[in-house]
């Protein structure tokens, strides 16, 4: 039988807390050891313990960043699980289910799906009894037992599953490795030869492929953060955004201050006052807490005080889907706060600009003096990736412009400095506080350049502009690589473009397309603010059928362009069901514009 | 005595006078306001510590006494409504070498920044927290602060005020403020005092001033304050020191909850004290672990370093920052 391999699309599912979360590390960090490459999906509602959560690991032989619509394997150990997704296993897939508590004649499972029963407590008992072991103390190894059992099935080595054991339970807990490779080696042996031979699905080691990270979005913003060198992080619990803090909190030797503090307006004015003293800082939030930090950020915007936010976009508007994905706030992103004031939006994309951007975004910030908002989203923050070790050797840190001698004596008076000062670069050398002659001011009220009010008409002309025209500054300097991103063939019949996250399933679909006789190429708007107009006007200018394609209700990003470019998109994907997009809704989506030219293609997959 | 914790790195080479902390700032605060009495004070204060300028930050809010920070010769942040002390708290654990001193209104401190008052007094930053409380929202013409009491009705309101008062003091106590202390704003030399024991105190203190707004409040004016008044049969004066009476705000023993507890009872009843006169003075204090001290347990670098001065970069702007070990673990 041909099989098909490395391919593969499997789910795990049950009630929050128990043991979803672990079984997916499991099953993914043993992919990769194996030499193969992963995506995961996590999905979970507003719930602590008890309603359903699942989680999704695409497998490939090739770096991959998305997820399958269809599953593969939906492995089980409960049956609500079985109940909600059975209509998603594609006919020759199967389901591993505990016949004690599942019965499959109830499932509205596709015809063709093949039954591999599992008798969980059954494998416990043997493993008891042959080990000495306590039964009660083997219950919580029942996620070990969902992965071996799938890794059996997939006839995978399940050498790469102790590796992937003793990756996860090091130190201390390095002694719970053998009982779980007891048990699942038991599992191995459940699952019978006749069900692997007939299930079309393999997996394989790859061997000789380099080390790789596995991570969450949140997890790589949090070292991007230490690497730049920020030391004053701060936020108020909010999902998916607290990871990152929480993380931070937990690696206090770098000595960075993670501050909770008591709501986001705290945090972000907390923030703001620790970059007034030199240090980087930032903060992290999501929609409902990003709301409330406008006037904040226009404060910043208005003392030009460098100050790094990333809004973690979820599900909205007010509470919304709180655990879920969406690409609401680029509008929101872009002219939040009263009054006009300079601010740099950037969207990371994937996994590793979440890295990167992290570290940038405190260059752009203290080099333009002004709050920078880093557009992330659940999608990317909450799920998981393989990809190869960050490169951390071109990175650079610049602080901007600090007074230097000369600045001192041209711009101190009597001890007081002109931190506003008007120069010939546009921006202003910075003092701090502490520094001998450097005393400033700083206030919400239009200021002179030493920062005391000054509300004059003949002030306000100059100043004001020298603060919106740090914006042309930065739209000058970024380098074009850093404001767009593009894929593929330039002279390709279609043109597919978005920003952030929707990325990896653009990327993983543009071959497939290809298969399927479309030829696309991908703008990616990494730079939202300034918009870059010149570059993506450019790149628009030569597309045949422009694709917008966002994870929101009214293609924002369509009407930003139409707005700064005057370019028109007529074709749209959208999708506002709170479940990320798929390569699969990429591929069908774009299939529909390109042959039936359908202006409005809404995505609806996901449970 | 306080617990000195002066940073020899902040004290200045030269004698210091008031002048040494005025700017040339035009004072834009109306005639006979009391907001000019605390200015003074703290200038006077600052200069008795014998602090260099360039080593104290002001940090304000929104209001008349707000504007505070531009009449002072140090660095000054003039922050917005309601967010002092979340800028001072910032500042201040960014770093903590630096003198940070907050000011502001009773609109700003207890009404809309109301979150932060409370949740300052639980983490005990090293700060001094100067209240400017005149019972209206002056700026915006005399609307009913949070400290106006119930039923009270000063020329700026139509009808007499529907809302009860907060006691800041009381608040302060019990949201764990480990030095509270009141004072009025033409007080002169006892506001100085209170103003610099409150800089000296190692930890969140409050310094609540009843401050006359001569433009809005004439129920507490200046003459109000300086009226004798019959107290146990006697005429004392309005403001009385409650320390120059035996009352002793101090903690000993700050691990004896006895002791605590009962120190606690005697500032609440303070706090809530009935008839003509008003009680000024400190109403408690105690020593207990700052907020940075805390954080430095988990992470002794910083007690090498505060997060300004710690290395993260080479000179050619190389990233120093090691992430081998965080990156141990997922590195598959
Ligand atoms: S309104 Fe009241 S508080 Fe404000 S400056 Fe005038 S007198 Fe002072």
């Amino acid at each position: 039988m041909k099989k098909t391999v490395n391919d593969l699309s499997w789910m795990i599912g049950g009630p929050q807390g128990t043991g979803v979360d672990s079984s997916a590390t499991l099953f993914a960090r043993a992919c990769v050891t194996g030499g193969l490459w992963v995506f995961g999906k996590r999905e979970y509602h507003s719930n602590i313990i008890g309603e359903h959560s699942y989680f999704q690991i695409r497998v490939s032989s090739k770096q991959v960043g998305s997820h399958l619509d269809p599953v593969h394997l939906l492995a089980t150990f409960e049956d609500s699980t079985a109940r909600i997704h059975a209509h998603e296993v594609v006919p020759d897939g199967a389901l591993l289910y505990d016949p004690t508590v599942t019965h499959p004649e109830n499932l509205n499972l596709p015809k063709g799906v093949l039954l591999v029963p599992l008798d969980y407590a059954e494998v416990l008992r043997q493993v008891a009894a042959e080990t000495g072991e306590s039964f009660s103390k083997l219950v919580i190894m029942k996620n070990t037992i969902s992965v071996a059992a799938s890794f059996a099935l997939l006839d995978f080595d399940i050498s790469v599953l102790e590796k992937g054991l003793a990756g996860i339970f090091t130190g201390r807990k390095a002694k719970l490795v053998p009982m779980n490779m007891a048990v699942a080696k038991k599992a191995y042996s459940f699952v019978k030869r006749d069900s692997i031979d007939k299930f079309p699905y393999r997996l394989e080691q790859i061997h000789g492929v380099p080390q790789r990270l596995v991570m969450t979005g949140t997890t790589a913003v949090a070292v991007g953060k230490l690497k730049a060198g920020c030391r004053f992080q701060t936020y108020y619990p909010i999902t998916p955004a607290s990871d990152e803090s929480v993380y931070l909190e937990g690696l206090p030797e770098h000595g960075m201050l993670v501050m909770q503090c008591e709501d986001e307006i705290s945090s972000v004015e907390q923030a703001i006052a620790a970059s007034i003293m030199g240090v980087r800082a930032s903060t992290s939030t999501s929609g409902p807490g990003f709301s409330l930090m406008a006037e904040g950020i226009g404060w910043a915007g208005m003392n030009e005080v460098p100050l790094v936010v990333f809004n973690y976009q979820r599900g909205g508007p007010a509470t919304g889907l709180p655990t879920r994905h969406e690409q609401g706030e680029l509008f929101f992103a872009i002219h939040f706060a009263h009054g006009e004031f300079p601010r740099i939006v950037i969207a990371p994309a994937d996994h590793e600009e979440y890295f990167y951007d992290s570290f940038e975004a405190f260059n752009y910030a203290d080099r333009y003096q002004t709050p920078v908002v880093v557009l992330t989203d659940k999608n990317i923050g909450n799920n998981t990736q393989s990809f190869l070790p960050f490169d951390e050797s071109k990175l650079r840190i610049d602080r901007g412009r600090v007074a230097t001698k000369e600045d001192m004596s041209r711009y101190s008076i009597d001890g007081m400095y002109k931190r506003f000062a008007f120069t010939e670069a546009g921006i202003s050398p910075r003092t701090f506080p502490g520094m001998q002659d450097g005393i400033f001011w700083m206030t919400g009220d239009e200021h002179n350049e030493l920062g005391n009010i000054d509300e004059s008409a003949a002030n306000r002309v100059p100043m004001h502009e020298k603060r919106m025209k740090k914006l042309e500054i930065a739209a000058r300097e970024i380098p074009e690589k850093d404001q767009i991103r593009f894929y593929g063939d330039a002279s390709a019949d279609l043109t597919l473009m978005s920003w952030g996250s929707p990325k990896g399933a653009i990327l993983d679909a543009l071959p497939k397309l290809k298969k399927a006789g479309i030829n696309a190429n991908f703008l990616l708007v990494h730079l939202l603010w300034p918009f870059p107009a010149e570059a993506v006007t450019r790149i628009l200018k030569k597309a045949k059928k422009i694709v917008d394609i966002e994870m929101n209700y009214s293609g924002q990003l369509a009407s930003l362009v139409r707005r700064e470019t005057g370019i028109q998109v007529h074709h749209k994907i959208l999708k506002w069901n709170g479940r990320p997009i798929s390569e699969t809704e990429i591929v069908e989506g774009v299939l529909q514009v390109a042959k039936k030219n359908e202006a409005k293609v809404v995505l609806t997959a996901g449970m | 005595m306080e617990t000195t914790k002066i940073n020899p790195k902040n004290l200045s080479e030269k004698p210091l006078t008031m002048k040494d902390f005025k700017t040339d700032v035009h004072i834009d605060w109306c005639p006979g306001c009391g907001d000019f009495g605390i200015t003074a004070s703290v200038q006077q204060a600052l200069a008795e510590l014998k602090f260099a300028p360039w080593r104290v930050t002001m940090v304000s809010g929104v209001g008349c006494s707000s504007k505070t920070p531009h009449f002072i010769k140090t660095y000054g942040i003039h922050s917005l409504h309601g967010r002092t002390l979340a800028f001072a708290l910032g500042a201040k654990m960014a770093n903590p070498e630096i003198e940070v001193v907050a000011v502001g209104g009773d609109g700003d401190g207890y009404g809309i920044g109301a979150a932060h008052f409370v949740h300052a007094g639980r983490r005990n930053v090293d700060l001094a927290y100067i209240v400017y409380n005149n019972e209206v929202y002056g700026l915006t013409k005399g609307q009913a602060s949070p400290t106006l009491k119930r039923g009270e009705k000063p020329k700026s309101l139509p009808l007499p005020n529907v809302m009860d008062g907060v006691n800041p003091l009381a608040l302060a106590l019990s949201s764990g403020y480990t030095f509270i202390a009141r004072s009025y704003a033409f007080a002169g030399a006892h506001l100085k005092e209170t103003i610099k024991r409150a800089i000296l105190h190692r930890g969140m203190a409050l310094v609540d001033v009843l401050q006359p707004c001569p433009t809005y409040n004439d129920l507490h004016t200046k003459e109000w304050f300086a009226q004798m008044v019959e107290s146990h049969g006697q005429q004392k004066p309005r403001c009385f020191d409650i320390e120059k009476e035996g009352y002793d705000s101090r903690v000993k023993d700050a691990s004896n909850e006895e002791e605590v507890l009962s120190k606690k009872k005697q500032a609440f009843e303070m706090a809530y004290y009935r008839g003509e006169q008003v009680p000024i003075g400190v109403f408690y204090q105690i020593d207990l672990p700052t907020y940075y001290d805390r954080i430095a347990v988990n992470a002794p670098i910083l007690n090498q370093y505060t997060p300004v001065t710690l290395p993260t970069q080479d000179p050619s702007g190389k990233p120093t920052s090691n992430l081998s070990s965080a990156l141990a673990s997922y590195l598959v």
